[in-house]
C-alpha cells in the first residue's frame, strides 16, 4: 500500500513534541524586525505516534541486509554486527561535542589512534588520515596528497590514468583533484594490459589508481611488475579498496607496492549503508606521504592523544574528526574478529563467489572464467539473445526476494552481472539464491514476458524514469 | 573430512560466519578445490602475507563491550554550551525509534527503486522538508557535512558562471573556510575573503572586491561569531555583477529568521548536525543543499524524483542520475557517492516531529535563553561581550583578560562544555576570547551555576 505523505497527514493544531516552558523572563524585540521571517516554515504538523507510523509504514517498504540477501558486487552488503551498533549508542561517545579539549576526550582519541594503527596493519602502510567520510571523499584527500606530493617534487604532473574498468567514482574524483584522466584498456583476462600501461605512463603521469582485486573479481597477478612500472616513471600507485574484502590477513595492498589505499569502512568493516550513507573512507599512506596528511591527524605523547597538524599537511577536505561514530562501530568489528577473525572472512567471501561461479557457469555466460577472489561477474548475453535483457533479468530477482547484483558494471562485460555474495550468507542462502537465477535462466526462454514485466511482486512496479527525467518532481508543493 | 579445513577455523566459530565444517567442505567440492589455498592461488606467493596480522586478539561480545564502555568512559560528557557549528539541540527519543530501525539503517543505496520505497520517499520528504524550511526551490538528498556543501556549492558558482573565483565572508566558520580553501585549491579556483568589521562583513569591502571574475559571494549567517549579518543589503550588488548568492544558515535558526530564499540567495547550505543528529564528537553529519531550481541539472549529489510505475500508482526514483558519478563518470558534477542518508533521515524526522511550531519555539527559547545568559555574564562578571553592538541568536563572543583556554579547561573540570576558543582555529589569533551557545536544551539553574563558575575569574 502506498504510504501518504507526511504532508498529507497535517493538520493545523497537531504537534509531536514537548519542551520545557521558558524559564528565563520573555524579552520583546531581541532582534529587529528586519531580521526575522514573515511566516514560519510549512513544515507538518502531526502528532507523535503519526510520525512514527509513517516511517515505520515507509521503512518496510524497504529490503534490507537483516531482512535477506544482497548480492550487490563491490559493494561487501554484508551483514552488520549489532554490537557495532550498541558501542557507538554509547553517550560517552555520542554526547561528545568535537571542539570540547583532548583531555576530555581521550577514549574517543585513543579509539580513533587504535583504529587507525590496525587498519595501517591491515593495509601494510604507516599512516593513515580517517577524516574522509566516504570512499569517494577518500579518493578526493588521496589525490589531493599525491598531488601535493608530485608538486613538492616539482611538479604536480597533470594525468592520472585509470583502467577501463574503474568505478565511476575513480574518474570523477580525478577530476576533482584538478587531474585529466588516461584510460588504459584491460586484457584478455580482464586484467591490467602491461603494454596498453608502459605506453599510458610518461612523466606527466602522477598516479595510477586501481581496484585489486579488479572490478571482475580478479586478482592482479601481475601487481609487482605494474607497481615497478608505475613507480619506475615516478608516479604513485594508488589501490581503491573497494575490494578490500578479499584480501584481509591474506595479502596485503602495502607489501604489493601501494602507495596509497583507501578503505570503506561501510564495505570491508561491516559499518550499515544507512541507506545510502553514512560511510567512512580513511585512507592508507606510505612514509614520504605522511607529512601531507589532512589536518588534524591523531597523536600520542606524554600529555596523553592530542590533534596535531602534519608539515604540509593538504588542509582539510572534511570535518575535522570525519564520521566519528561510524569508526566506533569499523572499530568494535576488529576487536569482535582479530587478525585470524579476519582472515576468515576474506577466506569466506572468496569460497562462497567461487561457489556461485561453478553454479551459475551453466546458466550464465562467464566471460572470464579462473578462479575469482570476493566477487564474479557474468553476463547476461546468452539471455539478451532471447530478448531478455540483464535489467530482466535484475527484475524478476526482485519477485524472488532477492535483491539485484550490480548490473551494466564493469563496462568492460556486456550485460554485466556482478556478484559478491560476502561471508555472512549462509549456503542454504546461496542455494536459494542459485536455484532462483537458474529458474530466471530457464523463464527468460520460455517465458520472456514474465521478466519484461517484473516485478510483479514489490510495493510498487517499474517507475517511468523518462517522466522523472523530463519533467523532475523534487518537492512537494502546498496545493491552494 | 578434517583435512579440508583446518581446526583453527572452526574453532574460531564466529558468530558473523554461518558456513559448518560440512557445507565448506561440501562447497570446496563443488568448486573442485581441496582447500581454501587452492582458491588464493592467483596470487603471487612474494606478496601473500606469511604472518598473522598483528592485531590485538578477538574478542566475545561481552569483552567488545566492555572494552568499547572503557573508551567511552574516558570521555568527558559535559553540561553543552559550546558552539562553533555543533549543538546540542533536543532530539525526541521518538526519533531514534525511527533511525535505529535496520530497515532504513541496513538497507543500500536505493539504486533499486522497487524495493527502496522506504528510503526513497523518506529522502523526497526530507528535500521537501528542506525546501519548506529554507524557502528554496530545490534541494539534494544530502552531502557529507556543512563544510564540503560549502565548498561544493562554490564549485556549482565556478561552473555556471565560468567565473574563477569566490569571495567568501572572513566571518565563515573557519573549518569551513578551510575545506572552501583545500578544495579550491584542487579545483581549481581562488577564494578571497571579505574581510570583517566588528564581527560582520564590511560591505564596503565587499563592494571592491566584487569583479567580472567572482562566481560567487558567500556568507554565513547568523555567522561564525553568532552575530547576524546585514542580510538585506547583499542580493542587489551581488545580482548586478552577475554573482551568485550562496547563503550558509543554522537551520533552527529559521524557526525565526528570515530564510535563504527570502534573502534571494542562490544556493543555500547548512550543517544539518543540529537537525536530529547528536554530535557524536564531529559526525556523521549533514550536509545540507538547497538552490534555485534553475541550477537543478548542476547541483551535485543524489535527488529523488517523483514519479509513476507501470500501473499508474505514485512512487520515488533517484532522478537526474545523468549528473552523477556512475553513469556521467569524468563528466560529473561532483564525485560524490555515498552519502549521508541516515542523518538525512534523522532531519526529516526530527522536523516533523517539531512540525511548525516546534521549529519556532525551539528557536525563541534558544534565542530567550541565550540573551538570558548573555547579559547574566556582562552584569554579574568580569566577562564581557567581545561585539556588544552586534545582534545574535543563540552564539556569542566572550571576552575578558583570562586567557580562554584555562577558563574553558577549568569550567570542563566541572562538566561545564564552553568554547571554542578563537585561538583554537588560527594561532595567535585573539586567545583571550571564546564563544558560548545556549539551545533550548539549557536550563536557567544550569546557566545560572556557569555565571558562578565564571565568578571565581575575578
Amino acid at each position: 500500500m502506498p504510504v501518504p505523505l507526511i504532508f498529507e497527514e497535517s493538520k493545523p493544531g497537531r504537534k509531536g513534541y514537548t519542551l520545557p516552558d521558558l524559564d528565563v523572563p520573555f524579552q520583546e524585540e531581541l532582534i529587529p524586525n528586519r531580521f526575522l521571517r514573515s511566516k514560519p516554515p510549512e513544515l507538518p504538523e502531526v502528532s507523535e505516534g503519526m510520525v512514527v507510523r509513517h516511517f515505520v509504514n515507509l521503512s518496510v517498504q524497504n529490503h534490507h541486509v537483516d531482512k535477506g540477501f544482497y548480492p550487490l558486487g563491490s559493494c561487501t552488503m554484508k551483514y552488520n554486527p549489532k554490537v557495532n551498533e550498541k558501542a557507538a549508542l554509547f553517550p560517552g561517545f555520542t554526547d561528545l561535542h568535537p571542539l570540547q579539549p583532548s583531555a576530555t576526550a581521550q577514549g574517543a582519541l585513543r579509539l580513533m589512534r587504535e583504529l587507525g594503527r590496525a587498519l595501517c596493519e591491515i593495509v601494510g602502510l604507516p599512516a593513515i588520515t580517517l577524516q574522509p567520510s566516504a570512499g569517494a571523499h577518500g579518493e578526493l584527500t588521496a589525490l589531493l596528497m599525491i598531488r601535493a606530493y608530485h608538486t613538492h617534487s616539482g611538479s604536480p604532473r597533470r594525468k592520472v590514468v585509470i583502467p577501463d574498468s574503474a568505478h565511476g567514482t575513480n574518474p570523477a574524483s580525478i577530476i576533482s583533484a584538478g587531474y585529466e584522466t588516461v584510460k588504459v584498456k584491460s586484457d584478455d583476462y580482464g586484467l591490467v594490459d602491461s603494454e596498453a600501461l608502459e605506453a599510458a605512463l610518461d612523466d606527466e603521469v602522477a598516479a595510477f589508481m586501481i581496484t585489486n582485486p579488479n572490478t571482475l573479481g580478479i586478482f592482479e597477478c601481475g601487481i609487482e611488475n605494474i607497481a615497478k612500472m608505475v613507480h619506475d616513471a615516478g608516479a604513485m600507485l594508488y589501490m581503491d579498496g573497494a575490494n578490500m574484502n578479499a584480501l584481509m590477513g591474506i595479502a596485503r595492498p602495502g607489501d604489493m607496492g601501494f602507495d596509497v589505499v583507501h578503505l570503506n569502512l561501510h564495505k570491508t568493516f561491516s559499518t550499515p549503508h544507512g541507506g545510502g550513507g553514512p560511510g567512512s573512507g580513511p585512507v592508507c599512506v606510505r612514509a614520504e606521504l605522511t607529512d601531507f596528511l589532512p589536518a588534524p591527524v591523531v597523536i600520542s605523547d606524554k600529555k596523553g592523544y592530542q590533534s596535531a597538524t602534519p608539515d604540509k599537511s593538504i588542509g582539510h577536505p572534511g570535518a575535522a574528526c570525519g564520521n566519528f561514530g561510524v569508526m566506533v562501530k569499523a572499530y568494535a568489528y576488529i576487536r569482535s574478529l582479530g587478525a585470524e577473525g579476519l582472515k576468515e572472512v576474506s577466506e569466506n567471501a572468496v569460497l562462497n563467489a567461487n561457489y556461485i561461479k561453478e553454479k551459475l557457469k551453466a546458466c550464465y555466460h562467464l566471460p572470464y572464467d579462473r578462479t575469482c577472489m570476493h566477487e564474479v561477474v557474468f553476463s547476461g548475453k546468452k539471455q539478451k539473445i532471447k530478448g531478455v535483457t540483464t535489467l530482466d533479468i535484475a527484475k524478476r530477482l526482485l519477485d524472488y526476494g532477492f535483491h539485484p547484483p550490480t548490473i551494466y558494471f564493469p563496462q568492460v562485460v556486456e550485460e554485466a552481472i556482478m556478484i559478491e555474495p560476502t561471508e555472512t550468507e549462509s549456503r542454504e542462502t546461496l542455494d536459494a539464491f542459485i536455484a532462483a537465477m537458474a529458474e530466471i535462466a530457464r523463464e527468460a526462454g520460455e517465458s520472456p514476458d514474465l521478466l519484461h514485466t517484473a516485478p510483479h511482486h514489490t510495493p510498487v512496479r517499474r517507475l517511468d524514469e523518462v517522466s522523472a527525467a523530463r519533467k523532475p518532481v523534487l518537492r512537494w508543493e502546498m496545493k491552494c | 573430512m578434517d583435512k579440508f579445513i583446518s581446526d583453527q577455523i572452526w574453532d574460531l566459530n564466529i558468530p558473523f560466519i554461518p558456513h559448518t565444517k560440512e557445507d565448506i567442505r561440501v562447497m570446496l567440492e563443488t568448486i573442485g578445490a581441496s582447500d581454501i589455498e587452492d582458491l588464493l592461488a592467483g596470487i603471487p606467493s612474494a606478496v601473500r602475507l606469511k604472518e598473522p596480522l598483528n592485531l590485538p586478539l578477538r574478542m566475545s561480545e561481552l569483552e567488545v563491550i566492555d572494552e568499547l564502555r572503557r573508551l567511552a568512559d574516558m570521555n568527558r560528557v559535559m553540561t553543552c554550551f559550546a558552539g562553533g557549528g555543533v549543538y546540542d539541540h533536543f532530539r525526541p527519543a521518538a526519533l531514534d525509534a525511527i533511525i535505529s530501525r535496520p530497515e532504513f539503517y541496513t538497507a543500500y543505496t536505493p539504486y533499486q527503486p522497487e524495493v527502496s520505497q522506504g528510503t526513497l520517499q523518506a529522502i523526497w520528504e526530507y528535500q521537501s522538508l528542506i525546501c519548506e524550511l529554507t524557502d528554496m526551490e530545490v534541494a539534494n538528498a544530502s552531502l557529507y557535512c556543512g563544510g564540503t556543501a560549502l565548498a561544493e556549492a562554490a564549485a556549482l558558482s565556478v561552473r555556471y558562471t565560468k567565473r574563477g573565483k569566490v569571495l567568501a565572508a572572513a566571518t565563515i566558520h573557519p573549518n569551513h573556510l578551510q575545506i572552501l580553501r583545500t578544495y579550491g585549491a584542487a579545483f581549481p579556483f581562488d577564494v578571497e575573503i571579505i574581510p570583517a568589521e566588528n564581527g560582520v562583513i564590511d560591505l564596503k569591502k565587499l563592494k571592491v572586491l566584487l569583479d567580472n571574475d567572482t562566481a560567487a559571494v558567500m556568507i554565513q549567517h547568523p555567522n561564525f561569531f553568532g552575530l547576524l549579518e546585514e542580510m538585506g543589503e547583499f542580493e542587489e550588488m551581488i545580482h548586478h555583477n552577475e554573482s551568485l548568492f550562496i547563503i550558509s544558515f543554522d537551520p533552527i535558526s529559521l524557526g525565526l529568521l528570515k530564510s535563504p530564499g527570502e534573502y534571494g540567495a542562490d544556493i543555500a547550505v547548512a550543517e544539518g548536525q543540529t537537525l536530529g543528529n547528536a554530535m557524536n564528537y564531529g559526525g556523521p553529519y549533514l550536509g545540507v543543499m538547497a538552490a534555485k531550481q534553475k541550477f537543478v541539472r548542476k547541483i551535485p549529489g543524489r535527488l529523488v524524483g517523483q514519479t509513476t510505475d507501470t500501473n499508474g500508482r505514485r512512487g520515488y526514483m533517484l532522478a537526474l542520475q545523468t549528473r552523477e558519478q556512475h553513469i556521467r563518470r569524468e563528466g560529473a558534477t561532483s564525485n560524490i557517492c555515498t552519502n549521508q542518508a541516515l542523518c538525512a533521515l534523522a532531519a526529516a524526522g526530527e522536523l516533523c516531529f517539531l512540525g511548525k511550531s516546534g521549529i519556532v519555539e525551539m528557536a525563541e527559547q534558544s534565542l530567550q535563553k541565550a540573551h538570558y545568559l548573555a547579559e547574566k555574564i556582562v552584569d554579574e562578571t568580569n566577562f564581557k561581550l567581545k561585539c556588544p553592538d552586534g545582534y545574535f541568536f543563540k552564539e556569542f563572543l566572550i571576552t575578558s583578560k583570562y586567557k580562554a583556554k584555562p577558563v574553558i579547561d577549568k569550567l570542563a573540570e566541572k562538566k561545564l562544555l564552553l568554547g571554542p576558543s578563537l585561538g583554537r582555529f588560527k594561532p595567535g589569533a585573539d586567545e583571550y576570547s571564546f564563544l558560548m551557545a545556549v539551545t533550548e536544551s539549557r536550563t536557567k539553574r544550569e546557566m545560572d551555576w556557569v555565571v558562578e563558575e565564571l565568578k571565581q575569574f575575578d
